[in-house]
Order: structure tokens, then C-alpha cells, then sequence
């Protein structure tokens, strides 16, 4: 009775939950189309919130904002959403979807998953995959940033979705309820691209998000040289970590944008947009540069030069600073 | 990313997994190809791995010498820390570090423990007790 499930893997477990679901849905949509209608990519750099005491640092949209930007410019595209305060009732409403051969998006926490390499188990609650289908006390997922299908146990499903703390999933399950036959690329890219540019460059009024969000953590580097160096260095691979692990497609969601970007050029047929992919490409690559200098200067013993790496931030917000300028004078 | 410079350096914290990334072919379009880790990625998560060994250390020879409770070291061995961990129980932050006190541990309700040793993903009889090597 399981029908098969087509399941590719993706860079981003969000995105690439959205795509894998929406395809079962039968609406035809790729991964970095949904990253880029849902306006993801951006930076923001949040000194005050801390995970394991040091600032979050972020290269995308917070959790469940991708999807709500995503039905809100596609017209006929709604998602259902819920949560459960009891967790009995959560999972008999998760079966009874299962039942009727409908898929699912759920949040969940990477830890309470054992399919997941031991070393990369961390308290990270805001984790998408798709449930399918289940077989006695085991449930089939499609988990995005595995190669391939896996299965995880009753209990161990549970207490991922069910677990507490800061981005609590509460159970959330959701799936979409209108699905339209087609999207109106002509419409819905220029807005998304117009809105990414906005956002992140030198419109933006916040200073710790977009570009001006890139100068304050540059800023913060060049002033490590003074901090406890323990302290310093954490910080660096923390940088590292957030940019590069599970889920960012490589830079930090740079080059998932830059093939959204390319994607959209042949759906418009515009040179315009095939030029800012391979700019964002350049991009992408200056932030890989970045990655790998941070991560030598969590490594060294002594003689750091954080003022290297400062450099190299401030020369990927000044390059990213003139690309987001450009999108958002985008016209059809 | 140019596909053919797509990292290849696994390592086995990855326990032989692999994921995508999206790079550029020779034809300049973007498509997925699968990396089995890359070296500064490594070099940061061991970084944070021996970061979270060392406090769970640290808090175990507290334990041992009387100082502390075994709710901080099963805190930090379960790669939690104090924010997260009253977050997850519904607590300030001086409410939980108050259990870190031996005295006041001992006297937790039995729900009390049962709270802290789920968010932690550990049985009760683990939360109470110590690895003894």
C-alpha cells in the first residue's frame, strides 16, 4: 500500500522539504525556485541572542518565514499548519495523514534523530523533513539533506517533534491545501528578486541585518585580537559552523541563490539576472575564502591576525553591498 | 564552485554520509553534486565537539568532588548548556543552576527529574548517577 516517494536531496532542509513536498502534491517546483520566491537569503547578525553562548549568526530567514513568503506570493498556493499542545493527539493526527497517502513537512530536533551521525546531534529545533508513510511502528521519511529515504522509530520521531526549548517545534506538521496548476514566474520573480535586493542592501534600516549586518560582525573580528583568545577562537569556528554545516548549499545559501538566479534568467530569458548569477557565484566564492580563513584562525595557537579575516568580510559587503543594489532595480 | 573543485575530505565524524551542494558544471550551470565533507567544516565541528568535552569534564569533577550535581554534567554532556536547558524545562535560569547544588538535587520530585532527564534525552536512573571510570 506505500506508494513510492520521489525524494531528492537538497542543500537546505527547508527549502528542500517544501519542493520535495509540494512535488508530491504535484506541483512541479525546484529547490532553489522555492529559496528564491520565499526571499531567503540574507544576513543578520544577532549579538544577543546566544547558542552555547556565543551570537547567533544568520545567512537565511528565520524558520517558517521561507514558506509563509512563498504562499503569500504564489496566489493559489495555501499551507495548512498545526500544532499540538498534546502529543498523543499530534501523532494520531500525523497517522491519519499517513493514512490517506498524504505526505508531511515537520519540525523537529536534530538530536532526538538517530539516523543522524552521532557527531552532528545537536539541540537544533527547527530541522524539516517529510513523513510519508508507516509501516508498523516505523515511519518512512524523506529527510532533505540525506541522500537517501530513511526510517525512524515511534518513539524517537516523537520525542524529536515534541522537543522543548528556544524554536520549540510543538509538534508542527503541515502540508499544503491549495496547490495551483501553475506559477506565474513573470509576476511572482521580479517582486521576490526586488525584495531580496531591498532587504539586504542599502535600503535596509537595521543594522545588524543584510550588508550593514556583514560590517558589524567584521567589526566585531577585528576587535577579537583584545578578548579572551579561547573566547576568540570559538567564535571563529562558530562563524564557520553557521555558514557552512548542514543545510546552507555551500557559502552560506550563496550559491542556492545564484542558481535560483540562474534558474529565473531562463524562465524570463534575461541576461540581466544570468549575469548577477555568476556575480553571486564570485560572491559565494569570496565567502568559501572566508570560511577558510576563519577556520585556520580557530586552529592556531598563537600570532592570530583576526584583521585577515575582518578584511575579507568587508570586501564581501562591499561586493554584496553592489549586487543587492542591482536587484533591486530589477525590472521585467 | 566549480563541480570538479566540489570538497572531498571525509572524515569520520561524517560516519561515511555525504550531502549536496550546488556548483557550477563546465557548461556554467548550477546543478547538485554530492561532497563527502570539506576540511575547514571538520576542523570546527571537532572545534565544538572537544569545547562541549571539555566543560562536561569540567563539570564532572565538580560532581565528583562534591561541588556540583550531576545535572550539570549530564547538561553539558548532552551537549545542552545553562540557557538551553532552563528554556527547555520552562525555568529560570537561576531555578535550574539552584538543582546544581548537591544538597538541593537530592530533594528534586520525582517529576521534577523526570522533566530534566527527557529534554536531555536520558532514563532517570542515568540523570542521577555519574559515569564512574
Amino acid at each position: 500500500m506505500t506508494k513510492e516517494f520521489i525524494h531528492t536531496p537538497s542543500a537546505h532542509c527547508e527549502t528542500g522539504t517544501v519542493s520535495n513536498l509540494l512535488r508530491s502534491y504535484g506541483l512541479e517546483i525546484s529547490e532553489p525556485m522555492i529559496f528564491g520566491l520565499g526571499s531567503g537569503m540574507t544576513f543578520a547578525y544577532l549579538k544577543h541572542i546566544k547558542i552555547n553562548g556565543l551570537p547567533l549568526i544568520a545567512y537565511r530567514m528565520p524558520p517558517k518565514m521561507i514558506i509563509k513568503l512563498l504562499s503569500w506570493r504564489i496566489s493559489g498556493l495555501k499551507f495548512k499548519y498545526e500544532t499540538f499542545r498534546n502529543e498523543d493527539k499530534g501523532k494520531l493526527a500525523l497517522d491519519s495523514m499517513l493514512a490517506q497517502d498524504k505526505a508531511v513537512g515537520l519540525q523537529t530536533s536534530v538530536f532526538f534523530l538517530p539516523y543522524f551521525p552521532q557527531a552532528m546531534r545537536f539541540h537544533f529545533n527547527a530541522h524539516n523533513l517529510v513523513a510519508y508513510a508507516k509501516e508498523g511502528d516505523e515511519y518512512k521519511l524523506s529527510d532533505p539533506v540525506f541522500p537517501e529515504l530513511v526510517t525512524t522509530k515511534e518513539d524517537d520521531l516523537q520525542r524529536a517533534r515534541f522537543s522543548k526549548g528556544a524554536l520549540a517545534p510543538k509538534g508542527l506538521m503541515y502540508y499544503p491545501s491549495e496547490v495551483p496548476d501553475s506559477i506565474d514566474y513573470d509576476l511572482v520573480i521580479p517582486k521576490a528578486i526586488r525584495f531580496t535586493g531591498k532587504m539586504n542592501g542599502r535600503w535596509n534600516p537595521v543594522p545588524i541585518a543584510g550588508v550593514h549586518g556583514m560590517r558589524l560582525l567584521a567589526k566585531n573580528i577585528s576587535k577579537l585580537e583584545k578578548a579572551d583568545q579561547h573566547y576568540a577562537q570559538l567564535f571563529m569556528g562558530h562563524i564557520v559552523r553557521m555558514q557552512e554545516e548542514i543545510g546552507t548549499g555551500g557559502a552560506g545559501f550563496r550559491f542556492i541563490y545564484a542558481a535560483f538566479l540562474q534558474e529565473s534568467a531562463s524562465l524570463l530569458d534575461s541576461p540581466f539576472l544570468h549575469e548577477r548569477s555568476s556575480e553571486l557565484t564570485n560572491i559565494g566564492d569570496e565567502w568559501r575564502d572566508f570560511a577558510v580563513l576563519c577556520a585556520r584562525l580557530s586552529k592556531k595557537r598563537k600570532g592570530q591576525n583576526y584583521s585577515d579575516a575582518a578584511k575579507q568580510l568587508y570586501k564581501i559587503a562591499d561586493m554584496e553591498l553592489d549586487f543587492y543594489q542591482r536587484l533591486s532595480k530589477f525590472k521585467r | 564552485m566549480k563541480k570538479e573543485q566540489t570538497p572531498q575530505q571525509p572524515h569520520e565524524m561524517y560516519e561515511g554520509g555525504s550531502k549536496v551542494v550546488y556548483t557550477v558544471n563546465a557548461d556554467g550551470k548550477y546543478e547538485l553534486s554530492s561532497t563527502t565533507g570539506w576540511e575547514p567544516e571538520t576542523i570546527v565541528l571537532s572545534q565544538a565537539l572537544e569545547e562541549i568535552d571539555r566543560l562536561s569534564q569540567q563539570a564532572l569533577l565538580k560532581v565528583q568532588q562534591g561541588i556540583s550535581s550531576p545535572l550539570e554534567y549530564h547538561m553539558y554532556a548532552q551537549r545542552m548548556d545553562l540557557q538551553m536547558l532552563a528554556a527547555a524545562v520552562g525555568k529560570f535560569q537561576w531555578q535550574v543552576k539552584r538543582h546544581f547544588k548537591p544538597t538541593r538535587f537530592v530533594k528534586l520530585s520525582q517529576q521534577q527529574v523526570e522533566n530534566y532527564a527527557s529534554v536531555l534525552g536520558i532514563d532517570t536512573n542515568q540523570l542521577v548517577t555519574i559515569p564512574n571510570d
